[in-house]
């Protein structure tokens, strides 16, 4: 920015060193160096565990517990913030720096009106009367494009949809128009469309000269209002730059992996993520599976039709959740379902599973009755069908190590975990499931809560492939993973389904990552199928109103 | 129309809540009716002085025909149904007396004790949760220690250690509840301490969850102080379960009445339930039951409404 220099900048920080514990050792930021002009947005990224939070936090004093910061320079708004007491740093905060959290579920308080929280920082600043309060508060949210029509500021958090809520947190930091917001993955936890709109709030903000410090782990929703990108990777910044510079021309390898792990527009089989060790094939010949005769690439594994359920709200009135959805599965080949939160994909998950039970319409597992079956029947099938979660961490039981939780799988339920007992065959079977999934043996004896998540989620795949399935249906697998994360995830889904012939029924709400890993899609809009067909046609000239806006909405690379 | 739907859902779950209380009292008044006619010996005899007096068949028979005894079991039961439902809990044996002007009188003053008790108890533990999760590693153990000692502690070996305390060696306090406030000190701490203990341990879990929301660094971030934090934010979530557990605890302190007012030799429900109990006075003991089953619903209704004033996302259900 070439006026940044000649005005003060909204915040200026030289050489940022803070670690947790004792004082000077194990820095978990290292050199940070960076600033932020007034009507300026510097995106600082980096995957989970590279200092992003500890940075935003430090700015605002308050790194946490047992922190220690040390720092050459920390200004905000031009004044040295360095030895603030913590009245000072009280009377900072709030009208030099705003904060903005991921999910404003959370990050408002759940059992206050939200017009209450934004109402506190001009309660805190200010000498205004609580009428004069009340205005300012409808003005603000105004500003961020939640006008008051449906009384938003009497509503709590959980009231208010994701895109609402998300507003409402954004008026609360900038309530005192403080010339730097440091917004944290302000839309990591939004659908793609609310994400885009959230995102061209923040750019308005900008544009009328607010100072924004971006943080994220993807470099394509980044892209889309940064000036300059930091980059950031084990608590140092190994790349800053002009946003298109570094997007286009990535001088470091770190860079240069997280822009590869964006999926959006990359085909089907190239690879996000570098290779590391080859899977080992573990998969019996073909022909010994319980496989239904057939030509192979258009034998349906997994068929719906019509189907339907109703749900009853808490309030007593009824909600179709899934109203008429019919879809085929190709052995081998992947059908991707995207739509976004409440539009019915989890349930269609679920029947798919045949956890819930259809109102109408069937589910067909392999040319045979599935959802019309008795349990019992269904016992046989099962072990054709794999699952994978967003939510790994619970899906296990805590207290399980990683070797009793594939155990369990491999031996399909038949009997109760046990300490002895469980045979060689067994053993060597929960190795090979491990290596498929290209984790480590030393990981065996830990537990889920002190893996990372992207091991955690290779730990539910190994588990889905213990039975050695056909078909698996993964409901948002990569959901809550960093980009670079959920490359190797994805890389090894594909992988897995080369190797075995696996038929994957892929759920979620990023278009992106839809159109990286299907061959079929079908776009979902409050519980029914608006379009469908073979994936490169969808993406490239879309039908329906809605896959149009949401294609329109997916963070892409633009330079 | 959206209005309406409301009211009938709130008038729904009001008649639910009224249905299910009436049920509870009438398997209660079921289960004291028949739990009494399993004590053996002649209720006849223990109307006439108790099983050791000697009294004259024609007297029993008198009595059997004054209080009808000499009915077959089912209609005794129905006719006792039918005076409860009318508020007469029928006479006592021992003290000559209908069992509802005397337990009303009784009533109040076990009441105040455990409301009393009830509120010092809530004090204590948010003080007690409050300080141990700001004053660092030290206090936290010094906090949590005191609450698990204080939850472990009978009432009997603490009322006793409290007189020993208060009125023998310091001579601070009567070591019998006479009436007024100095009277209530020493029985109100003995109940309060335990169940603060208790709560305490639970109000400092969920106000660690609390401070650790990001909503706690939202409001720090805006510039809140600590004080607000807590005052604004953390106080209302971090009692919601301890308000769940005042129901629950509230009973727990009608129990604990019996053995208090008899060691303070306090009037109160609790002594008289004792007595009664002593003397197989069986309309009494069936009174006090079904009054502190009463008292149990109502403290278990008045929760239910504190935890929809403190979380309003319960009021939609």
């Amino acid at each position: 920015m070439s006026g940044a220099a000649s005005r003060t900048a909204a915040v200026r920080v030289r050489n940022l060193v803070v670690g947790f514990g004792a004082p000077g050792t194990d820095p978990v930021l290292n050199g940070v160096s960076f600033e932020v002009a007034p009507g300026e947005c510097l995106a600082l990224v980096g995957e989970s565990g590279s200092g992003k939070s500890v940075t935003a936090r430090s700015l605002l004093g308050l790194a946490g517990e047992n922190s220690w910061v040390r720092t050459d320079e920390l200004s905000l708004a031009g004044t040295d913030v360095r030895n603030l007491t913590a009245a000072q740093w009280r009377h900072r905060r709030g009208s030099d720096v705003g904060l903005v959290l991921q999910d404003a579920l959370v990050s408002l308080d759940p059992l206050r009106p939200v017009g209450r929280e934004i109402g506190d920082s001009l309660r805190l600043h200010t000498r205004l009367g609580a009428a004069a309060r009340h205005a300012r508060v409808l003005e603000v949210l105004d500003r961020v494009g939640l006008p008051d029509s449906d009384n938003a500021v009497r509503k709590r958090s959980g009231e208010l949809s994701g895109g609402q809520r998300q507003r409402a947190l954004i008026a609360a930091a900038i309530a005192l128009d403080p010339p730097l917001l440091i917004a944290d993955e302000p839309t990591t936890a939004l659908d793609v469309t609310v994400q885009a709109q959230i995102l061209d709030l923040l750019a308005s903000l900008k544009r009328a000269g607010t100072g924004i410090l971006l943080i994220s782990h993807d470099l394509a929703v980044v892209g889309r209002i940064a000036d300059r990108i930091a980059v950031l990777h084990d608590g140092r910044i190994v790349e800053q730059g002009p946003a298109n510079e570094v997007l286009t021309r990535p001088g470091h390898p770190v860079t240069r992996q997280m822009l590869a792990a964006i999926p959006v527009d990359k085909p089907r089989g190239l690879r996000l993520s570098p290779r590391t060790a080859a899977p080992v094939s573990l998969a019996p010949p073909a022909s010994d599976r319980a496989a239904a005769p057939g030509p192979v690439l258009e034998t349906t594994v997994l068929e719906a039709t019509g189907l339907v359920k109703r749900f009853t709200r808490p309030d007593g009135t009824p909600h179709l959740a899934v109203d008429g959805v019919s879809f085929r599965l190709k052995r081998g080949t992947t059908l991707g379902i995207v739509g976004e939160s409440g539009s019915g994909k989890t349930t269609t998950a679920r029947l798919a599973l045949a956890l819930t039970r259809p109102d109408a319409g069937e589910v067909r597992v392999l040319g045979q009755a599935f959802s019309a079956a008795t349990e019992k029947e269904r016992r046989r099938l099962r072990p054709h069908l794999g699952a994978v979660y967003q939510d790994a961490l619970s899906s296990f039981d805590p207290r399980l190590s990683v070797e009793q939780v594939l155990r369990d799988a491999v031996a399909g339920g038949a009997r109760r975990t046990g300490r002895g007992g469980a045979s060689v065959a067994d053993r060597a079977r929960v190795l090979s499931l491990l290596d498929a999934v290209g984790l480590a043996q030393g990981l065996l004896g830990r537990r889920p809560l002190s893996l990372s998540g992207g091991q955690r989620q290779r730990v539910s795949i190994a588990r889905a492939l213990a039975s050695d399935p056909q078909i698996l249906i993964c409901d948002e697998p990569v959901s809550s993973l960093d980009v670079t994360v959920q490359a190797q995830v994805l890389d090894l889904l594909d992988e897995l389904q080369r190797d075995r012939g696996l038929s994957l029924l892929f759920i979620s709400h990023d278009l992106g990552v839809i159109q990286h890993v299907s061959d079929q899609v079908a776009v979902m809009l409050e519980g029914r199928i608006v379009e469908t067909g073979a994936a490169a046609q969808v993406f490239a000239a879309p039908q329906h109103p809605y896959t149009q806006a949401l294609l329109g909405a997916v963070p892409r690379i633009g330079y | 129309m959206a209005e309406v739907g409301r009211g009938s859902r709130v008038a729904r779950v009001v008649l639910s809540r009224l249905g299910g209380a009436a049920f509870v009292l009438w398997m209660v008044a079921t289960l004291t009716f028949f739990a009494v006619r399993l004590i053996p010996g002649d209720p006849a005899e223990a109307i006439l002085g108790g099983p050791g007096s000697q009294t004259s068949p024609e007297a029993l028979a008198a009595v059997r025909a004054e209080y009808g005894l000499d009915q077959p079991v089912f209609v005794q039961y129905l006719a006792q149904l039918g005076r409860l439902v009318t508020g007469d809990l029928g006479r006592s044996y021992a003290l000559n007396q209908d069992v509802a002007p005397l337990l009303a009188g009784q009533l109040g003053g076990t009441l105040l004790l455990a409301v009393l008790a009830l509120s010092l108890a809530w004090l204590l533990a948010l003080g007690l949760a409050t300080w141990s999760t700001r004053g660092g590693r030290v206090a936290w153990y010094v906090g949590s220690g005191l609450e698990i000692v204080a939850a472990a502690l009978p009432h009997f070996w603490l009322a006793t250690a409290l007189i020993v305390l208060f009125s023998v060696w310091l001579g601070w306090l009567p070591p019998i509840s006479s009436a007024g406030a100095a009277g209530l000190v020493l029985p109100v701490l003995t109940l309060a301490v335990p169940l603060a203990g208790f709560l305490g341990q639970i109000m400092r879990e969920s106000l660690l969850t609390a401070l650790e929301s990001p909503f706690v660094l939202s409001a720090r971030a805006r510039g809140e102080s600590e004080r607000g934090v807590r005052w604004v934010h953390v106080i209302r979530h971090a009692s919601l379960p301890a308000i769940s557990l005042s129901g629950w605890a509230f009973g727990s302190l009608l129990s604990g009445a019996v053995v208090v007012e008899t060691i303070f030799a306090r009037p109160g429900l609790g002594r008289t339930l004792l007595n009664a109990v002593t003397v197989r006075d069986v309309p009494v003991v069936v009174g006090a039951v079904l009054i502190v089953a009463v008292g149990y619903i109502l403290m278990t209704l008045l929760t239910d409404l504190a935890q929809r004033i403190v979380d309003p996302r319960l009021r939609a259900r």
